[in-house]
C-alpha cells in the first residue's frame, strides 16, 4: 500500500513531449484512472511510474520517497499490460509464481501464495495450462493474479480490458473494481474508454497531449469540466459547445430539452433546428443547429425514448431550452470561467 | 435482368480463362519445379551413390560388379576414416557452439541503439556473402606460419613468446581449432540474423512484465527470452549442423585435411578418395556415412522442435 506522487514529470521523445509536466498525487488505496485519447502520453506516464521508462525531468515519489533511480523491482510495483505479457512457455502456475521466484521466496510459500491468488481470481482449475490455451478473460485473470501475488505497493493497469469483447468487458469491469476494493491496493488504471473511467475510478485524471487537463471525481469531471477538451471528451454525445460573447458556452445534450418539458424559472431558451433523429432504444438523439450561434460541431439533444415527440419533426424549428444552472462558460482559450451566469441571449 | 440472360455466352470463355485460378491445377503446377529439382539433383545422385557404394566402380575400371557391403567394411576398418568421423563430429559441434554463441552476442549488441547500427547490421552478413574461397584465403594469411597477424598480435600483447609462435595450420590440435573457428566465423552472420529475428519476435509486453516481476538481465535472458525463441534457434541448429557436417570447402581450402588427416572431415575425405584418387566406390561409401548421422540429427531436432512449440 502506498501513495504515489509525481512532480512535474516530463518525457521527451526527440522533439515531441509525450508527457509534458504532469504533477499528480494518488492517495493510499485509491483507484485513479488516467483517461485520454490514444497517443496522449498516458501509457508513457504509467511506464515512468513503473520504472520501465526514465523521465526526462521531474520526480516520482512512492510513499514520499523519490524513486527516480530505483529499479522497477525495488519500487515494488505490479503491472498488468494491455496484451497481458504472460510468459508463453510457462504454465499458469509458473507464470503466477515467477515474481515470487525472482524474489527468492521459499518453494512451499510460493505454492501457497499461487493457490491463494488463483483461488481469489477463480482460476485454480487452469494452473497447468499454458497461456495459449486460455481465453482472453482467463488470460487477464492470470495477469492479475501474477500482479497480485507479491503484495505490490501499487497496481499499474494499462488498458487491461481492451482485448476483451464488449460483454466480457462489462463483467470484468465490475469484477476488477470489486477486487480492488477488497485488496485495497493503490491502483493507477490507464484507459481511453470513458465508460471504464467513469464506472471504476475514485478519481479520474484527464490527459491530453501529455498535459494533465483535470483531476477529480467522475461527477466533477462530467458536471464541471475544467476546459473545452474535457467537456468534449466525456459524454456520448459530448457536451455541446457554441461560440458566445468571445468564449464558449457549453451544455450537455441531456439537459437540452424541448421548452415544454422544462418548468420553473431560470431557463435559457434556444431555437433548435432539427436536422435528423436517431432512435437508440432507451433514448433519442436529435442533431441540428441553433439559431444565432456558431457551434464547433453539430448541436445534439438527448431525450429519453419514452418522451412523446409530438410536433417535433426533422427539418423544423422547435423551441428548446436549458436550465441556467446547467450552462457552462469557457473563455477564449477554452478554460472554464466560473460564475458568469449571464443570460444566453 | 438482361444482364443475367447474357451471361451464358461469356461463361464458356470464362471457364478456360480461369483454369489457373483453380487450386487443383495451380497447386501441382507450382510445386512441380521443386519436386523435379529434388528428384533430379538430390534423389538421382543419392541412388547413384547407393549403387556405386556396393560396386567396385573406379574411374580406372568403370565396372558395375556388385560387391555387397565390402566397401563399407573396408572403410570402417580404415583408421583414417574413423579419425575423420571423429573429426567431423568435433568440427560440427564446436563450430555450431562457437557460431551460435557469437551470433547471440552479436545480435544482442545489434539490438542496442548506437550510431551506425544500420551499417553494422549490413556489414555483419559479410562473412556469409563473401565467396568462401576468398574469405578462406584471408584466413590462410592470418594463420600463416611466418606472417600470421594473429601471432603478431599475441606477441605484441606479450601473451606468447616470439620464439614459440604457434603454427596454426601445422600443428594437429591447433589446425582443428583453426578450421572450427573459420567455419564458426562463416556461421556467425546466420546466427546473428536468427537471433535478431528471435529477439524481435519476443513481445515487448513480455519483456516489460519480466522486468516488473523482478527479473534481472540473466534471468530475463535464460528464463524468458531463450525458451521463447528456442524453436527458432532449433531451426538454426538444424541448418547449421547440416551445412557444417557436409561442408568440405573450409577444410579443403585451409588445410586439405592435414596435417596427417587431423582436420580431415567426411566431405573432404570422400572428395579425396572418390574424385581425386578415382576410387568412386569407396568415396560413395564414405559419403553415405553422412546420411544416417544427418537423419538422426534432423529427426531429433525436429522432434524437440515440435515439443517446444508454443
Amino acid at each position: 500500500m502506498a501513495a504515489v506522487t509525481t512532480k512535474d514529470i516530463r518525457k521527451d521523445f526527440g522533439d515531441v513531449a509525450a508527457v509534458d509536466g504532469v504533477s499528480l498525487s494518488v492517495r493510499d488505496g485509491e483507484f485513479l484512472v488516467l483517461l485520454g485519447p490514444s497517443g496522449c502520453g498516458k501509457t508513457t506516464f504509467l511506464r515512468i511510474i513503473a520504472g520501465l521508462e526514465r523521465q526526462t525531468s521531474g520526480d516520482v515519489l512512492i510513499n514520499d520517497e523519490i524513486v527516480n533511480d530505483i529499479t522497477p523491482r525495488a519500487r515494488g510495483v505490479a503491472m498488468v499490460f494491455q496484451s497481458y505479457g504472460l510468459y508463453p512457455h510457462l504454465t499458469v502456475a509458473n507464470n503466477i509464481a515467477f515474481p515470487l521466484k525472482t524474489q527468492g521466496t521459499p518453494r512451499p510459500e510460493i505454492k501457497c501464495k499461487v493457490d491463494w491468488a488463483a483461488g481469489l481470481l477463480g482460476i485454480d482449475g487452469l494452473l497447468h495450462r499454458r497461456p495459449r490455451q486460455l481465453s482472453g478473460g482467463e488470460r487477464q485473470r492470470v495477469a492479475l493474479a501474477r500482479a497480485l501475488v507479491r503484495n505490490p505497493t501499487v497496481f499499474l493497469l494499462d488498458e487491461p480490458l481492451s482485448n476483451l469483447d464488449a460483454k466480457l468487458r462489462a463483467c470484468a469491469r465490475s469484477e476488477l473494481k470489486q477486487f480492488q476494493q477488497k485488496v485495497e491496493t493503490t491502483t493507477i488504471y490507464v484507459t481511453h474508454d470513458q465508460v471504464e473511467a467513469m464506472g471504476m475510478g475514485d478519481r479520474i485524471a484527464v490527459i491530453d497531449h501529455g498535459k494533465l487537463r483535470q483531476v477529480g471525481t467522475p461527477s466533477e469531471i462530467y458536471d464541471h469540466p475544467a476546459d473545452d477538451f474535457v467537456a468534449s471528451f466525456l459524454g456520448t454525445p459530448p457536451m455541446n459547445l457554441v461560440e458566445h460573447t468571445g468564449g464558449l458556452l457549453g451544455f450537455r445534450p441531456e439537459h437540452f430539452l424541448p421548452r415544454e418539458m422544462l418548468d420553473g424559472a431560470a431557463l435559457s431558451e434556444l431555437p433548435f433546428r432539427i436536422d435528423r433523429m436517431e432512435y437508440l432504444g432507451s433514448e433519442r438523439i436529435l442533431y441540428g443547429a441553433l439559431d444565432g450561434f456558431r457551434a464547433k460541431h453539430e448541436v445534439t439533444a438527448k431525450l429519453p425514448a419514452h418522451v412523446q415527440l409530438s410536433g417535433i419533426r426533422a427539418g423544423e424549428w422547435h423551441k428548446f431550452a436549458v436550465r441556467e444552472a446547467e450552462l457552462r462558460y469557457f473563455d477564449r482559450d477554452g478554460r472554464r470561467t466560473v460564475g458568469t451566469q449571464e443570460q444566453a441571449r | 435482368m438482361s444482364v443475367i440472360a447474357q451471361a451464358a455466352a461469356p461463361r464458356r470463355l470464362a471457364r478456360s480463362r480461369f483454369t489457373f485460378d483453380r487450386l487443383e491445377v495451380l497447386g501441382p503446377l507450382f510445386i512441380m519445379p521443386a519436386i523435379l529439382y529434388v528428384i533430379v539433383l538430390v534423389g538421382l545422385p543419392f541412388l547413384l551413390a547407393l549403387y556405386y557404394s556396393v560396386s567396385a566402380y573406379s574411374i580406372f575400371n568403370p565396372s558395375y560388379t556388385f560387391v555387397g557391403l565390402k566397401n563399407f567394411r573396408e572403410v570402417i576398418d580404415s583408421e583414417i576414416f574413423r579419425r575423420t568421423l571423429a573429426n567431423t563430429l568435433i568440427f560440427t559441434i564446436s563450430a555450431q557452439i562457437i557460431g551460435l554463441l557469437l551470433g547471440k552476442i552479436g545480435a544482442m549488441l545489434l539490438m542496442q541503439e548506437f550510431p551506425g547500427r544500420r551499417l553494422a547490421r549490413a556489414l555483419i552478413v559479410l562473412p556469409w556473402a563473401v565467396p568462401v574461397s576468398l574469405a578462406t584465403l584471408a584466413w590462410v594469411w592470418m594463420f600463416d606460419s611466418l606472417y600470421s597477424v594473429i601471432n603478431w598480435t599475441l606477441v605484441a600483447a606479450g601473451l606468447i613468446d616470439a620464439a614459440h609462435r604457434p603454427q596454426w595450420l601445422g600443428q594437429e590440435d591447433l589446425a582443428m581449432i583453426a578450421v572450427a573457428v573459420v567455419h564458426a566465423w562463416r556461421l556467425f552472420p546466420f546466427g546473428v540474423v536468427i537471433f535478431l529475428a528471435g529477439f524481435t519476435s519476443v513481445p515487448q509486453d513480455v519483456l516489460d512484465a519480466a522486468t516488473i516481476d523482478g527479473a534481472g538481465f540473466w534471468r530475463r535472458n535464460y528464463q524468458i527470452i531463450l525458451p521463447i525463441i528456442a524453436p527458432i534457434i532449433m531451426i538454426a541448429v538444424i541448418f547449421g549442423t547440416v551445412f557444417t557436417f557436409t561442408d568440405l570447402s573450409v577444410v579443403y581450402l585451409l588445410t586439405k585435411g592435414g596435417p596427417i588427416n587431423s582436420t580431415q572431415v567426411l566431405g573432404s575425405l570422400a572428395f579425396q578418395v572418390g574424385i581425386l584418387s578415382g576410387d568412386v566406390a569407396h568415396g560413395a561409401a564414405i559419403c553415405l556415412f553422412l546420411f544416417p548421422f544427418l537423419l538422426v540429427a534432423v529427426i531429433l531436432l525436429l522432434r524437440s522442435l515440435r515439443r517446444r512449440e508454443i
